[in-house]
C-alpha cells in the first residue's frame, strides 16, 4: 500500500464521513425527469457530434453529456442549488453492455469521462461557492440492460445474455473513466440483479487495485414489487448480505417504489447495514399517465419521518423528483440527527434469495 | 441438546457426484431436470445450505457447475438457502462463483499447496463475497491427529485474518473426519481427535466454525444404514457440543440420538469415543442385528396427492411441481367434455391463481416463472388431443409479436413475458427495443401474427403506444394488442389507447396474466365474452377516471385569460396586407410537387426514415425506392392527363380581437364585423409561460391598431375519389391507395405553396423570405396556419366562418360533411396569423366555466358545446 493509497482514499473517505456524522446527507434528483422537460428532438440528442449516426439516438439520456452539456450541467448546477450534496453523474446507461442498443459501445468510456468532467467542474464551481458545503460527485454505474442471473429463453434456463466476466470488462473500463474524470465516490444502483452488482462491486475493487487508490463505494438497490424482492427474486437482507463485503460506505435502496412503500424495506436495511443508510425513492408510483405526481412536500414529509425515526444517513430522489423535490427533502432533515451506525453482532451472513446467519 | 442442535447447521449432501451415484448418473446423462430435484427434496427434508460437487473425471466439471448453478437460479425453492460449490479444481470454483447473486460458502482451500496460492484464492474470495472452508491440509499433509488438525487451523486463520484481511467469521475449518471402526488400530482415535481439536479451534480461534463430512465416519458401516446412521447421531452429538456448528449430512437420514436402541447406541459410542480397546469387534458382531431394519427416507408430504383433480392442477402449478402434472392433467382431460377445457378451465384458474398470488406480493418472478414451465408441461400434453379434435380449434396457440416501442430500450419484463407465454406454446416473434411503429405493423402484417405485445418502462414510450394504436386503426388491424411495462396502466389504456382503436386492446398488469389473457384471445369461443368483458371493464375505469381530479391544475377561465401572451402592442404595428378580399388559386401538380414533405408519405406505407435518407436506408431503401418511383409516376401521370385539378381559395381580412373572440370586419373601417371567429384557451396550471389562445396574437379592439388575418382552404383536387375508385374497380388496390397517398402529399403541398405566397406577396410581409423546401418544413418563417380541428383550435365547426368567409365550395368545390369533415379527403383549411411571437400550441383540456362561456359565445346550449369540445373536456 503506497502513500497515495492513503492521501487519496483519506481525503474523501474522512470528508465525507465528517460530513455523514454531523448531518443527513443530500442526494440529488432524478435526471430523466428533467431532461424531459427539455424536450430534445432526435436532432438535439444528436448533436453536432452525431449528426449522421446510423441509428436513432432520442432516449439515450447519457449521450447528452457530450452533446448538450449545457443542458446536463445545468441539471447539475439545480441540484445542488437545491441542497444536495452529492450529484450523480449523468452515466447511467454508459456502459458497453447498455450502450449496445444505440451501437454507441466504443463511446461508453468517454461518456464517462466526460460526463465526470462535467459534474466536476459544476461541484467544484459550488464548492468554491461555500466552502464550508464541499460538494461531491458520485459516478453511477447502472445496472445495464441485462441480468447475468436470469435467463432470457425459457426453454433453456440455464441460458445467460451476459456473464460475470462480460459485465466485469464493461464496468471496468466504466469506473477507470469515472475515476479519470475527477469522480469522488462510486455508486452502483438501480441493481434488479445481484450477481450484476457484484460484478460491479468486482470490476471496482480491480480498478482500485490496479490505481492503488480507492474511493467510497456507495450501493443502492431496487425492490421491483410487493413481493419484497429485488428483480431476481432476493429480499433486501439478503441482498445486503451478498455485497456487503466490499465494505461499502453506503447501502441502501432507489426507484420503483415512492417512499410510502419503500419505508419498510430502507427499515429492515437500517437494522442490519453496518454502513451508512441510503434512500432516494421516487416520487410516488407512477399514475396512471407514467407521471410521477408525488409534490414535494408530500415526498419530504414521508422523508422527514425515516430521519426523525433515525432510518437514514443519506437522502435524495429518484424517478420524478426535482429540484424542488430536493429542496424540499434537504429542508426537512436540515438539523436532524443522522442515523447512528449500530453495532452488529460478528456472524457469518450468507445468503441464497434469502438471508442464512449463522 | 435441542438447542445446539438448532444452531447446527444441515449442508445438504446429496447433490454431489462423488457421493452420490445416483447425483452422479444424473449428470453424466445430462438429466439435469431429475438433478434439480435432488437438490431440492434436500431443501424440502431441511438442508439449510446445498453443497454442490461436480469432481468428477468423464465430466467438464467447469461447464457442468456452471449449467447446474444456472439452473437453480430459476428455482426459487431451491435458491432461496445458500449455495456451497465444493470442488478440489480451483477453475470450477471461480466458474462457480461467477453464477451466484447470494453470498455462497467455497469448498474448500488449504494450505496444501503453500501459502501463496492460498492467500491468492483467499484474496479473490473476499472480492467475490464468500465463505469458506478451509481444510486442516499443509504442505506436509492432511491432519490426523488432534495437535496437527489445531496447528494447521491456527496457522490459516493468522493467515487469512492477518494478511488477506480474511473475516474471521466467514472461515469454516474442516479438520478432517475420517473412518474409525476400520480394523486399523491407528484410526481408532480419529473421532476422538476431531471432536477434541473442534473444541480448542473453538475456544482459540474466535468467530470461525466447524463443520465436516459425516459420513466418513462410518465409511466400514457401508451397506448397513441403521448402524451408520447411528454412527452419524453419536458422533454429532458429541461432536456439537465441542463446537462443531455445520456439517455434510444427509439431512433425510439422520437417526434421533434418543431414540436409538440403547445396546446400538453403547456400542457406537464406544467406537466413537474410543472407549474400549475391543469396541469395533463389539459394533461388528451387534451390526448384522439392525441391517434392514433402517428407516426409509423421509417421505415428502403427499396428502394433497388427495384432492381433487382441480385442486392438484392448482397445487402444481403454484408450488411449480412437475412430477404429478401429466397424470392430473390426463384425469382431468378425461373428465372434461374437450381437451380445451382443461386449458381454458382448471388451467386457467391455477394460473390466476398464480396471478393472484404475485400480485399480492406472495409470489415473485422466478416462481412465477416456473408456475408458467408446469404449465407448459399440460399444456404440451393435451396438444395432440386438441389437435385430434380438428374442429378448427388452432393447433398452434398461436402467434405473437412482441416489441419494446421507439425511444425506449427497456425489455427485461417484456422478455418475462415472452418467456411465460412460449412456456404456453404461444410462437413469440420479440423484435427487441426501441422497434419504431412502421416496422412492427410492417412486421405484424409480413408474419400475420395473431396479436402484438407492446412494452415500455418510461413515461414517453405511454404516447409512442397511443401512436401505435392509432395506427393500427388506421392501417385496418382488428388483431388484439396486449399494452405492458411499468408505466401502464389499465386506467391509461382505457383513457387513451382503447379509444383509438377498434380491435381489443388489453392491459396486461404482469407477467402471470399474460397467458390467461392471449388464451382467452386467441380462443373463437371465449374471445367475443371476453373482449365484451373488458370494454365493460374501460368503461368502468374511464368513468372512476373522470372523477378523479386533473393531474395537471386547472386554473378558472378568468386566471388563464389574466396569464394571456403578452404582446405590446403600442410598440408593434400590424402588418398590412397588400391585397385585401377573397382570391381562388389554382397550382399546377407540377409547381406543388416541388413543395412536398415526402416523409409522411413513407409512414404512410409504414416505412419509417427521414426523406430523403429512407431512399438508401439498409433494411427499407428499396422498397422505399420503389414507392417513390410510383409515386412519381403517378404525378407525371397526373400532370400530363390532367385528372386531378388542385385548387384553392385564400382571403384576407381586417380583425382584432375581443376577449378570446376575434371579430373579422366587413372592409377595413372596421365599423361592422362580417363574422367572428371563436377561441379557446388554455387552461391548466402554467409555471412561466402564458395560457395561450390564438386570439393572442391579433391585435385586441382596445389598442387601436389594425390588424388582420387570413383564411385558406386548399385540395388536391375533388376528382381523388373517382381515380381513386376507378383504380379499385379496375381490381388495382395499390395504385387506388396511391392516389390517396399522393393526393395528401399535393394537398399538404399546396398548403406550403400557398403559404408562401401569402407571406411573400399577398399579405407580404415578408417579400424576402428565401427558404427551400427543408426549411418550409421546418416552419422556419414569420406566422403559422392553424387549422379548425387541429391542437391550436380544435374544435371543429370553426372550419365553417372559414367556409363562409372564402366561400370554399364556390370556388373549390371543397364541402364540410355534418361532422365538420373536409371532402374529399386531400384538404387544408386554416388560418393565417403574422405576429412573429405566434406559434403552435396544444389547446388540451378546458374547464366548465370556459365551456359555458364558449357555449354563450357561440349561441349554443351547453350540452351542444360539451358535444363539440368532447375531447377537450377535462376527464
Amino acid at each position: 500500500m503506497n502513500k497515495a493509497f492513503i492521501n487519496t482514499m483519506t481525503q474523501s473517505f474522512i470528508s465525507l464521513t465528517e460530513s455523514a456524522q454531523q448531518r443527513i446527507l443530500i442526494l440529488d434528483g432524478a435526471m430523466g425527469t428533467m431532461i424531459q422537460r427539455y424536450s430534445l428532438s432526435e436532432q438535439d440528442y444528436r448533436g453536432d457530434a452525431f449528426k449522421e449516426w446510423h441509428c436513432d439516438v432520442k432516449g439515450n439520456n447519457d449521450l447528452l453529456a457530450i452533446t448538450q452539456p449545457d443542458i446536463i450541467a445545468a441539471i447539475h448546477a439545480e441540484y445542488f442549488a437545491a441542497g444536495a450534496d452529492i450529484i450523480e453523474t449523468n452515466t447511467f446507461n454508459a456502459t458497453t453492455i447498455a450502450m449496445a442498443d444505440y451501437d454507441m459501445q466504443t463511446i461508453a468510456k468517454e461518456i464517462n469521462l466526460v460526463a465526470a468532467q462535467l459534474a466536476r467542474k459544476v461541484a467544484d464551481e459550488f464548492t468554491a461557492k461555500t466552502p464550508d458545503k464541499p460538494r461531491y460527485v458520485a459516478g453511477v454505474l447502472g445496472p445495464t440492460n441485462r441480468t447475468a442471473s436470469i435467463s432470457p429463453d425459457v426453454n433453456d434456463p440455464a441460458k445467460r445474455n451476459v456473464t460475470f466476466d462480460q459485465l466485469v470488462e464493461a464496468y471496468v473500463e466504466s469506473t477507470e473513466a469515472l475515476l479519470e474524470g475527477g469522480v469522488d465516490l462510486i455508486l452502483i444502483e438501480t441493481v434488479f440483479d445481484t450477481l450484476n452488482a457484484k460484478a460491479a462491486a468486482f470490476a471496482v475493487q480491480q480498478v482500485f487495485d490496479a490505481r492503488g487508490d480507492e474511493v467510497p463505494v456507495m450501493i443502492s438497490g431496487t425492490i421491483t414489487d410487493a413481493s419484497g424482492r429485488t428483480l431476481s427474486g432476493q429480499t433486501a437482507e439478503a441482498f445486503y448480505y451478498s455485497l456487503r463485503h466490499i465494505k461499502p460506505f453506503s447501502f441502501g435502496l432507489n426507484c420503483a417504489l415512492g417512499p410510502d412503500l419503500l419505508r419498510q424495506y430502507v427499515a429492515e436495511i437500517a437494522q442490519i447495514s453496518e454502513c451508512l443508510v441510503s434512500a432516494h425513492p421516487n416520487a410516488g408510483l407512477p399514475n396512471e399517465f407514467g407521471e410521477y405526481d408525488m409534490e414535494p412536500d408530500e415526498m419530504a414529509a414521508h422523508i422527514a419521518e425515516w430521519a426523525s425515526s433515525g432510518l437514514v444517513n443519506i437522502v435524495g430522489g429518484c424517478c420524478g423528483s426535482t429540484p424542488e423535490h430536493i429542496r424540499a427533502i434537504a429542508d426537512v432533515v436540515q438539523g436532524v440527527t443522522p442515523r447512528a451506525l449500530p453495532t452488529i453482532d460478528v456472524k457469518m451472513r450468507l445468503s441464497g434469495l434469502e438471508p442464512f446467519v449463522h | 441438546m435441542s438447542e445446539q442442535f438448532s444452531t447446527f447447521i444441515n449442508i445438504g449432501e446429496r447433490t454431489n457426484v462423488t457421493g452420490s451415484a445416483v447425483f452422479k448418473r444424473l449428470i453424466l446423462n445430462g438429466d439435469f431436470e431429475a438433478a434439480l430435484d435432488v437438490a431440492r427434496q434436500q431443501v424440502d427434508n431441511g438442508a439449510q445450505i446445498i453443497d454442490i460437487n461436480m469432481d468428477e473425471a468423464m465430466l467438464d466439471s467447469e461447464a457442468a457447475m456452471v449449467q447446474f448453478l444456472n439452473l437453480i437460479a430459476s428455482e426459487p425453492d431451491i435458491s432461496r438457502v445458500p449455495i456451497m460449490i465444493d470442488s478440489s479444481k480451483w477453475s470450477v470454483i471461480e466458474a462457480g462463483l461467477k453464477c451466484i447473486q447470494g453470498k455462497a460458502i467455497v469448498n474448500s482451500i488449504s494450505l496444501k499447496e503453500g501459502e501463496e496460492p492460498f492467500i491468492h484464492q483467499a484474496k479473490l474470495l473476499k472480492a467475490y463475497g464468500a465463505a469458506t472452508v478451509v481444510m486442516a491440509f499443509d504442505e506436509v499433509g492432511q491432519a490426523d491427529t488432534e495437535d496437527r488438525k489445531v496447528e494447521i487451523c491456527t496457522r490459516s486463520y493468522e493467515i487469512l485474518t492477518k494478511v488477506v484481511g480474511f473475516p474471521p467469521e466467514d472461515i469454516i475449518f474442516d479438520p478432517n473426519i475420517f473412518a474409525v471402526a476400520t480394523g486399523i488400530e491407528e484410526h481408532n482415535n480419529y473421532a476422538v481427535d476431531f471432536i477434541e481439536a473442534t473444541r480448542r479451534i473453538r475456544q482459540t480461534l474466535p468467530h470461525v466454525h466447524v463443520s465436516g463430512g459425516l459420513s466418513n465416519i462410518s465409511f466400514s458401516f457401508r451397506g448397513n444404514n441403521p448402524v451408520r446412521e447411528a454412527m452419524h447421531s453419536v458422533f454429532l452429538y458429541y461432536a456439537i457440543r465441542a463446537g462443531m456448528d455445520m456439517g455434510i449430512v444427509n439431512a433425510g437420514q439422520l437417526e434421533v440420538y434418543d431414540e436409538i436402541p440403547l445396546e446400538l447406541r453403547d456400542a457406537v459410542e464406544d467406537v466413537i469415543l474410543n472407549r474400549k480397546d475391543d469396541a469395533t469387534d463389539r459394533l461388528l458382531e451387534l451390526a448384522p442385528k439392525y441391517q434392514g431394519g433402517g428407516k426409509v427416507a423421509a417421505a415428502e408430504d403427499l396428502s394433497w396427492r388427495e384432492w381433487d383433480v382441480k385442486q392438484r392442477l392448482e397445487h402444481s402449478l403454484v408450488k411449480g411441481l412437475t412430477d404429478y402434472i401429466i397424470e392430473d392433467t390426463e384425469e382431468a382431460r378425461l373428465a372434461a367434455e374437450r381437451p380445451l377445457h382443461v386449458i381454458e378451465g382448471p388451467l386457467m384458474d391455477g394460473m390466476n391463481v398464480v396471478g393472484d398470488l404475485f400480485g399480492e406480493g406472495k409470489m415473485f418472478l422466478p416462481q412465477v416463472v416456473k408456475s408458467a414451465r408446469v404449465m407448459k408441461k399440460a399444456v404440451a400434453h393435451l396438444q395432440p388431443f386438441i389437435e385430434a379434435e380438428k374442429d378448427g380449434v388452432k393447433s398452434s396457440n398461436g402467434k405473437i409479436l412482441m416489441a419494446t416501442v421507439k425511444g425506449d430500450v427497456h425489455d427485461i419484463g417484456k422478455n418475462i413475458v415472452g418467456v411465460v407465454l412460449q412456456c404456453n406454446n404461444f410462437e413469440v416473434i420479440d423484435m427487441g427495443v426501441m422497434v419504431p411503429c412502421a416496422k412492427i405493423l410492417e412486421e405484424a402484417k409480413a408474419q400475420n401474427v395473431d396479436m402484438i405485445g407492446l412494452s415500455g418502462l418510461i413515461t414517453p414510450s405511454l404516447d409512442e403506444m397511443v401512436y401505435v394504436a392509432k395506427e393500427m386503426q388506421r392501417l385496418g388491424f382488428t388483431i388484439p394488442v396486449l399494452i405492458g411495462g411499468a408505466t401502464t396502466s389499465k386506467a391509461h389504456t382505457a383513457v387513451k389507447i382503447e379509444q383509438h382503436y377498434d380491435g381489443p386492446v388489453v392491459y396486461v398488469p404482469n407477467a402471470s396474466r399474460a397467458v390467461g389473457v392471449c388464451q382467452k384471445l386467441i380462443s373463437d369461443e371465449f374471445r367475443p365474452a371476453y373482449v365484451a368483458q373488458l370494454a365493460k371493464e374501460y368503461d368502468v375505469v374511464r368513468d372512476q377516471h373522470s372523477r378523479k381530479k386533473p393531474r395537471t391544475r386547472p386554473v378558472s377561465l378568468a386566471q388563464a385569460r389574466e396569464n394571456h401572451v403578452t404582446i405590446d402592442w403600442s410598440a408593434y404595428q400590424p402588418p398590412k396586407p397588400q391585397q385585401l378580399g377573397v382570391q381562388s388559386v389554382s397550382a399546377s401538380i407540377e409547381l406543388l410537387r416541388q413543395y412536398i414533405d415526402w416523409t409522411p408519405f413513407f409512414m404512410t406505407w409504414s416505412l419509417a426514415g427521414k426523406y430523403p435518407r429512407i431512399l438508401n436506408d439498409e433494411v427499407v431503401g428499396e422498397e422505399a425506392k420503389k414507392l417513390f418511383a410510383d409515386a412519381n409516376a403517378m404525378l407525371d401521370e397526373l400532370a400530363s392527363q390532367q385528372t386531378l385539378t388542385p385548387a384553392g381559395v385564400v382571403g384576407l381580412f381586417p380583425a382584432n380581437t375581443q376577449g378570446d373572440d376575434i371579430l373579422i370586419y366587413t372592409d377595413d373601417s372596421r365599423q361592422k364585423v362580417r363574422l367572428t371567429a371563436h377561441h379557446l384557451r388554455q387552461q391548466t396550471e402554467k409555471k412561466g409561460k402564458p395560457n395561450y389562445c390564438l386570439s393572442d396574437y391579433i391585435a385586441p379592439q382596445s389598442s387601436d391598431k389594425a390588424d388582420y388575418i387570413g383564411a385558406f382552404a386548399v385540395t388536391a383536387g375533388v376528382e381523388e375519389d373517382a381515380l381513386s375508385d376507378a383504380f379499385k374497380h379496375a381490381g388495382d388496390d395499390y395504385n387506388a391507395i396511391m392516389v390517396k397517398a399522393v393526393s395528401d402529399r399535393l394537398a399538404e403541398a399546396f398548403a406550403e405553396y400557398l403559404h408562401e405566397k401569402v407571406r411573400t406577396e399577398l399579405w407580404g410581409f415578408a417579400p424576402d423570405e428565401q427558404l427551400d423546401n427543408d426549411a418550409l418544413i421546418a416552419e422556419k418563417y414569420q406566422g403559422i396556419r392553424p387549422a379548425p380541428g387541429y391542437a391550436a383550435c380544435p374544435e371543429h365547426t370553426e372550419k365553417q366562418p372559414i367556409w363562409d368567409l372564402l366561400e370554399v365550395e364556390k370556388h373549390t368545390g371543397m364541402q364540410l360533411t355534418e361532422s365538420y369533415a373536409m371532402w374529399p379527403g386531400a384538404s387544408v383549411s386554416g388560418w393565417y396569423f403574422s405576429h412573429p411571437e405566434s406559434r403552435y400550441f396544444a389547446v388540451a383540456k378546458i374547464q366548465p366555466d370556459q365551456v359555458e362561456d364558449y357555449a354563450a359565445r357561440k349561441g349554443w346550449s351547453v350540452d351542444e358545446a360539451e358535444k363539440w369540445l368532447m375531447p377537450n373536456l377535462s376527464d
